[in-house]
């Protein structure tokens, strides 16, 4: 006998996923495009506009050349964990998303009530995306060490202490949102900045959202941090891959790069809430998607700004500048909330308490 | 229904992978079985609506311990061949300790401590009841000598690892950043009429 109301469940959750998955990748492709001709647009120089209306078909005719490659697996590769490094980084990348809201609806007044549009509105949230994007290093590991190769395996070396180093300070600089927002659930924090622009933690926490943001920029090893996939080892952990699995890589990569902008915009530019209230009107999702393109814009900027970190330059920026940053911020973060008199400022952020 | 699937899913494959970790030939085999079975162990909390330890164990176990294990057995050229030499020679202990811990076991599970019907048939929890709050509490308030006790342990363990490992080296380059910084393009390039 099949429980209906089971099937039912098991059909809205594939339905979720998909809402999330198919977006996601579609974004993926859009976004190599966009940073193609905006990168074109910084060098004065055109980018790429033959493929359709003004390049616009160009993503998908890049896709299309990836499948049709063929894939090649080195003969002296360990077979097994070749293939399933790049599902191993694609995975976390996509798995994060359970949990980020994208908005509040009452789909256009049909609830009494508001819902969140997120598919689990878990009360750990933040922690689980820590602990989700944390794994996407296995992914990088177990390229560059089933390649069997010289290049690849510096360029896991280097992620991994890439993205060590940087993971900590990431999480400190987080421990302040938590703080001021009283809560580890994405949809709290969020609503603990509602009512206009000066109640978004950018302003109590400006360093922590400069810390945040650059050491996104070296967890998805982007410029200037992309001394993993540089050409000198080149590009590091999947020299040896081709065709569609070397696509996969870069999926995780961008899928990585918009949810590190989902979450800045988040946990720091205020979620779903317009910069002044009246302009309310517009839908949540509509601001917060927009402040993620912002963000990914700036990322795009950077790539077409700086010129690449060294490795050494890279260990001290986490180690020896982000570190105690984060750990002094968190300090001055406790110390307003628990002095007397000093409190009083700090409570303009913390409307919960 | 649906609880007791995914409890026999992640029961049966910990203990799937768990036997992986031991069996397999290849080091990295190993590592990943481990952190499949860690994975399916913050399962089980998250079925005991222990949210907060489940997902701390894959930020602390699989993201940050298994990175280190996989880092250095990476770096490692392990000889299986090497290792299996001594086998016999370790069997009569290692076997003594595996009965051991069986007779632990299984006296431990009938005790009757987990035998007590208002564990089996406990309701879950509602979502308004927050977890990280609940040990939060606790932990800074009835336990905070203990918890203090290990966070200076840890501290003492961090900075002994680092001077076992700090050695001054005489021929080691460092870089001085703020002289890095401070170059202006005049240092450096020098303007030519042609």
């Amino acid at each position: 006998m099949i429980d209906w109301g089971m099937a039912a469940q098991a059909g809205i959750w594939a339905l979720e996923i998909l809402a999330i998955a198919v977006p996601v990748a579609l974004s993926v492709a859009y976004i190599t495009y966009f940073e193609r001709r905006v990168i074109g647009w910084v060098q004065v120089r055109k980018g790429c506009n033959r493929v359709g209306w003004a390049g616009l078909l160009q993503p998908l005719a890049d896709g299309l050349k990836l499948v049709l490659k063929e894939t090649i697996i080195p003969k002296t590769a360990n077979k097994y964990l070749f293939i399933a490094a790049p599902i191993m980084s694609l995975m976390p990348a996509l798995m994060a998303f359970a949990v980020v809201p994208f908005g509040q609806t009452t789909l256009f007044g049909l609830w009494d009530v508001m819902h969140v549009m997120s598919m689990s509105n878990l009360n750990v949230g933040l922690l689980y995306i820590m602990a989700i994007s944390s794994l996407s290093i296995y992914g990088v590991l177990m390229a560059g060490w089933a390649s069997n190769s010289k290049y690849p395996f510096m360029g896991a070396m280097r992620a991994t202490c890439q993205m060590i180093s940087y993971e900590i300070s990431m999480g400190f600089g987080l421990v302040t949102v938590m703080m001021l927002a009283g809560s580890l659930n994405l949809t709290d924090i969020v609503q603990a900045q509602a009512g206009g622009l000066f109640h978004w933690y950018m302003f109590p926490l400006f360093p922590m959202l400069i810390v945040y943001f650059i050491s996104g920029c070296a967890e998805t090893a982007r410029t200037p941090f992309d001394l993993v996939e540089t050409e000198e080892l080149v590009s590091g952990y999947y020299t040896e891959y081709s065709g569609m699995w070397f696509a996969t890589f870069s999926l995780a990569e961008y899928a990585a790069m918009i949810l590190i902008s989902l979450m800045t915009s988040i946990l720091f530019l205020g979620g779903w809430y317009a910069p002044i209230p009246f302009l309310d009107f517009i839908p949540g999702t509509v601001w917060l998607l927009g402040k993620t393109a912002l963000l990914i814009f700036v990322f795009i900027w950077f790539r077409a700004t700086f010129p690449r970190y060294r490795y050494d330059q890279m260990m001290r920026l986490g180690w020896k500048v982000f570190l105690p940053w984060t750990l002094a911020w968190i300090a001055v973060v406790g110390i307003f909330i628990y002095t007397p008199g000093l409190d009083s400022i700090i409570n303009f952020w913390m409307p919960w308490r | 229904m649906l609880e007791s699937v995914f409890f026999n899913l992640f029961a049966g494959l910990s203990v799937l992978s768990g036997m992986g970790v031991v069996l397999s030939r290849n080091t990295m085999h190993s590592v990943m079985f481990l952190i499949f079975c860690f994975f399916n162990a913050a399962g089980l909390f998250f079925l005991l609506d222990a949210e907060f330890i489940g997902v701390i164990m894959i930020l602390i176990y699989v993201g940050a311990v298994m990175v280190l294990f996989t880092f250095v057995v990476m770096m490692l050229e392990v000889n299986t061949a090497r290792l299996r030499e001594g086998f016999l020679q370790y069997l009569p202990l290692g076997g003594m300790i595996a009965i051991i811990l069986m007779i632990e076991f299984v006296g431990a599970a009938s005790s009757g401590v987990f035998s007590n019907p208002a564990i089996a048939t406990a309701e879950h929890l509602p979502q308004s009841i927050n977890n990280t709050e609940e040990i939060g509490q606790i932990l800074y308030t009835q336990y905070l000598l203990g918890f203090e006790i290990a966070a200076i342990i840890l501290l003492v363990a961090l900075i002994g690892a680092i001077v076992l490992t700090l050695r001054t080296r005489k021929d080691a380059k460092h870089q001085k950043i703020a002289a890095q910084v401070a170059v202006r393009s005049e240092d450096r390039v020098r303007k030519v009429r042609m």
